[in-house]
């Protein structure tokens, strides 16, 4: 496919999404990937299947019988000090539900790419971000992509981010079903060589394959110590905050992108404000061209890192507009939807305040039009909030 | 972080705080079940015939505890500590040496 299985010096090449994210597995070479494949997350694991049939990597491919157990393999082989990776969406992230909490618990640093889809019922298999969005407090760093080279570039960062010593948590790659994860985008890949550097090798400090020195792993813990056990791991998540940065700026002298907390797009003075995530974006810096040429003061806040969410810098960033609306593809039914909540959230100590809306879009796939994004800016550029959750593209 | 060793048991003693502990629960030191009698949790006890018993090893073998073991050719005595009654020596005998008896009939 695309020549993607030769050995690669930077180059730019056509790919989906699906198959940029199997390219930096390639890259990477895990020691284990064990999958279980669904749509549209399956062409992550179909290529990498290929590259390990070709003898293109050396890893241990486990297929395995559902994504329940493609997580506890990972999670076993994790422990083994092993570079473990899967990928996943949707009706399969929900399937590791349990496994979810297991690797995060037990500090395990997997790294997991998600192409985001919808939830059953009723049955969909297009993009929205209920899955992902369903598992955000499970103790997983969360990584949104706008495209096809984000997805790319944001599995190394999520590597080492998860190996960092710091931190030794699980993370997600997150990047929109079929919208990203299947149309042909330009990507430009980067050196063979220069990525196996950067990646380097996985120093575990405790593998239940060190015999000199044994341990046990997932033992129980009651009233005496489970409540510190979770304690460090928040610890673990505010660290993945600052180390964050850090990994980008290592990540950042090999691809010359920058990985910041989340991209500022017109910001500077902007009165009317769309924060959003993923591919959703693009579209928003369409109608930002357009309407900052019309001399309309409009501006993107695009969100990369959703946890640990960055609320001290989203604050800052934000707090000088007049109108923000948040638009986002994930109800948190009963509630205020997730993004919304956390960008709320992250205002409430902002002496001046912007208005706030919320916006719901595009759930089971359903396009978000410039015209959508469009009407919002004008309705935030008029102020007009109505305090509650409003729509678009629904009828 | 990560680097903290197993606590100590003084200090498992005085319940040592969140930054004492390593990460993940992780248990550093060997043979720490020693330290947790878990016998209380027992239903039924095992009960063993001496008169039945063919020495065969097999309840040794199967138990998860190692409350019964095999020393120098012969059955141990099974250790009430850690014995948390689960029944498995009494259904792998082969010659039904032993019988689960009630833990309130011993007072």
């Amino acid at each position: 496919m695309s020549g993607l299985e030769k050995k690669c010096k930077k180059k730019m090449v056509p790919l989906t999404g699906n198959y940029a994210i199997a390219a930096a597995m390639r890259q990477i070479n895990p020691d284990v990937v064990a999958a279980y494949p669904i749509t549209p997350q399956s062409a992550i694991v179909e290529q990498f299947a290929r590259f390990v049939a070709n003898g293109i990597v050396d890893t241990e491919m486990v297929r395995v019988e559902s994504e329940h157990s493609a997580m506890s393999a990972c999670i076993g082989a994790s422990l083994s000090g092993a570079r473990a990776m899967t990928a996943t969406c949707s009706a399969g992230l929900a399937l590791m539900w349990e496994m979810l909490g297991v690797a995060s618990g037990l500090r395990c640093p997997i790294v997991m790419p998600v192409a985001n889809r919808a939830l059953s019922a009723p049955i969909n298999i297009h993009c929205d971000h209920s899955d992902s969005m369903g598992a955000r407090d499970f103790g997983w760093v969360q990584i949104y992509s706008e495209s096809a080279q984000e997805a790319y570039e944001n599995v190394f960062l999520a590597l080492k981010l998860a190996e960092h010593p710091d931190v030794q948590l699980p993370v997600m790659v997150c990047e929109d079903g079929f919208i990203t994860s299947h149309c042909v985008q330009n990507v430009e890949l980067h050196d063979d060589a220069v990525m196996k550097r950067f990646v380097g090798e996985r120093k575990p400090e405790h593998s239940l394959l060190d015999l000199k020195n044994p341990i046990t792993v997932g033992a129980i813990e009651l009233q005496d110590y489970f409540f510190e056990t979770k304690r460090q791991q928040e610890e673990a998540m505010g660290h993945a905050l600052k180390a964050y940065l850090k990994v980008g700026a290592d990540l950042s002298r090999v691809t010359g992108s920058k990985y910041p907390y989340f991209d500022s797009y017109g910001l500077e003075g902007a009165e009317a404000v769309i924060v959003t995530m993923s591919s959703a974006a693009g579209t928003t810096k369409a109608v930002v061209d357009r309407l900052r040429h019309d001399g309309k003061k409009v501006g993107l806040l695009k969100l990369r890192l959703f946890r640990p969410f960055p609320y001290e810098q989203v604050r800052d960033a934000l707090r000088k507009a007049k109108c923000v609306g948040v638009l986002e593809r994930s109800f948190s039914f009963g509630a205020y939807a997730p993004l919304f909540s956390e960008v709320r959230n992250s205002l409430y100590e902002a002496g001046k305040k912007p208005k706030l809306q919320s916006y719901v879009f595009g759930l089971g796939g359903r396009d978000l039009l410039e015209s959508d994004v469009e009407e919002a800016f004008k309705e935030l550029l008029a102020g007009k909030t109505t305090g509650g959750m409003e729509y678009k593209g629904l009828r | 972080m990560m680097a903290a060793k197993f606590p100590s048991k003084e200090q498992l003693k005085r319940k040592c705080g969140w930054r004492e502990i390593p990460a993940a629960g992780i248990i550093t030191r060997a043979a720490s079940a020693l330290d947790h009698k878990t016998g209380s949790w027992r239903a039924f006890r095992p009960v063993i015939d001496e008169k039945k018993c063919i020495q065969c090893a097999f309840c040794a073998a199967y138990c998860p505890d190692n409350a019964v073991r095999f020393v120098k050719g012969k059955r141990t005595p099974i250790n009430l500590d850690y014995c948390k009654g689960c029944g498995i020596c009494a259904q792998t005998c082969p010659v039904k040496a032993i019988t689960m008896v009630e833990e309130a009939k011993f007072g």
